[in-house]
């Protein structure tokens, strides 16, 4: 049986592209089975005596009281819903960083207007009490 | 690629991460005995000539611990939370360039697959939290996603800056960009905001909030016991390893020092002193509360990492 791997070895020129993704998935893989070498290995050795004491969720000795998993009032989920709009935002930063030499002034002024509207909806945000929500 | 090639791969892969786990379990005892000296005590001195053996004593027992699983936890996120923790700690070595050349991956994008990764460990804290259906995990799972938004953002921000100055998001490139000076100086603000979100990123002091032993028992890992336990603290530490690694190649200068020792001596030296730097803050500093954390992330980080990008830009452009 012969397994191929074709991998793409010309590259533009002035530009790199790796071929390093193979050890991107060999260290991913590895780190999975010593993880679960690591659980399966002491199935041989551990004991196992469970009952239904044992197996309750720890409330400090009482028996649990109640569902954990009740409605619970998660107050900073504006927060929450902010970091996906300004997470996105960064990521547009990093294109630009990296080629940030090659784009001089204009870029510069650019990303100054980006960074701008920004920080009109953040001072926005911030008036509006996002941040406060104790 | 070759057939060699590929084992030449999963040679280099194995042997590094073995290496890594070695450093993972003795840091461990680093830490203990750091803790201890600072507190007056001397930390673990009966196994083993100053309590040298403990690290191997402690794995040995912790295989021999039973799994506990709660009846009413949600068995299949319970028994995948840990493993997602340790692929997340352990695969971002792969980019880390330990010296001049060598990284097991030497990817282009470098930065990004390491904030990408290391982002998914904290979901191991929240799935774990969850599926353990108890109330201290709940609270701890839920105060680590209270702690994803409030640190990544400033965390990402803080490192536009470096690749602003070097051009690249390569961190072998990032290295060699900093020949004629460490960017500790020129991007200062950023290694100050960096360095504190890695603190939250990696649940340490004073930003421990889902383990918070204190308050919440164990936090997210109170109904975890045995090696499924081992392995979310084995992710903490080995993300305590590559932040300080990424801290080192991105502000100062990564395997580069003066001939007389090679480079990877010297990479291992910077990491480890950020190493201490950790337990020095874990023995000094107390805990936050998570809306302190909140407010730090937004309101002072955000627009300090911000105020960073912009000055780095001017002095590039003049």
């Amino acid at each position: 049986m012969h397994v191929v791997f074709v991998y793409k070895t010309t590259t533009m020129p002035g530009t790199y592209i790796p071929s390093d993704y193979l050890s991107v998935a060999v260290i991913i893989i590895f780190a999975a089975l010593i993880g679960l070498g690591a659980i399966a290995a002491g199935l041989l050795v551990r004991p196992r005596r469970p009952y239904a004491r044992k197996l309750m969720p720890y409330e400090s000795g009482n028996p649990p009281v109640g569902e954990p998993r009740y409605r619970f009032s998660v107050k900073f989920y504006i927060v929450a819903m902010l970091f996906v709009v300004f997470d996105v935002e960064a990521v547009f930063l990093y294109p630009w960083a990296v080629a940030y030499d090659k784009l001089g002034i204009f870029g510069f002024v650019e990303m100054m207007l980006f960074i701008f509207i920004l920080l009109i909806g953040y001072i926005y945000v911030w008036k509006k009490g996002a941040f406060n929500w104790e | 690629m070759s057939l060699s090639e590929i084992l030449w791969v999963l040679i280099k892969t194995v042997l590094v991460v073995s290496v890594f786990l070695l450093h993972v379990m003795y840091v461990q005892y680093f830490e203990r005995k750091v803790i201890g000296h600072m507190q007056g005590r001397m930390g673990p001195m009966r196994v083993g000539w100053h309590g040298l053996l403990q690290p191997i004593a402690d794995s040995i027992k912790l295989f021999f611990k039973e799994d506990i699983i709660p009846s009413s936890a949600d068995k299949p996120i319970f028994y995948i939370a840990p493993i997602i923790g340790v692929v997340a700690g352990v695969s971002t070595l792969a980019v880390i360039p330990l010296w001049s050349g060598f990284s097991i991956a030497d990817l282009n994008v470098g930065i990004l697959y390491i904030l990408a990764l290391s982002a998914l460990a904290s979901f191991s804290v929240i799935l774990g939290g969850w599926a353990s259906n108890s109330k201290y995990s709940f609270l701890g799972g839920l105060r680590s996603s209270a702690q994803v938004i409030s640190y990544e953002i400033a965390m990402g921000l803080s490192l536009v800056g470096v690749m602003m100055m070097s051009g690249s998001a390569n961190l072998s490139d990032i290295v060699n960009a900093q020949k004629g000076g460490w960017f500790i100086v020129p991007q200062f603000i950023a290694f100050v905001v960096f360095m504190i979100a890695v603190f939250a990123e990696t649940n340490r002091v004073p930003f421990d909030l889902p383990e918070a032993e204190t308050e919440l028992v164990s936090g997210f890992a109170t109904e975890y016991s045995g090696m499924r336990w081992a392995l979310f603290f084995m992710a903490e530490y080995a993300g305590m390893f590559v932040m300080s690694g990424l801290a080192v190649v991105c502000f100062f200068g990564g395997w580069s020092g003066p001939a007389f020792l090679p480079g990877v001596v010297w990479f291992l030296l910077k990491v480890y002193s950020f190493i201490f730097l950790f337990f020095w803050v874990r023995a000094t500093l107390p805990r936050y509360r998570y809306d302190q954390l909140m407010g730090l992330g937004w309101k002072l980080f955000i627009p300090l990492a911000l105020a960073n990008i912009i000055l780095t830009g001017l002095i590039k452009l003049l």
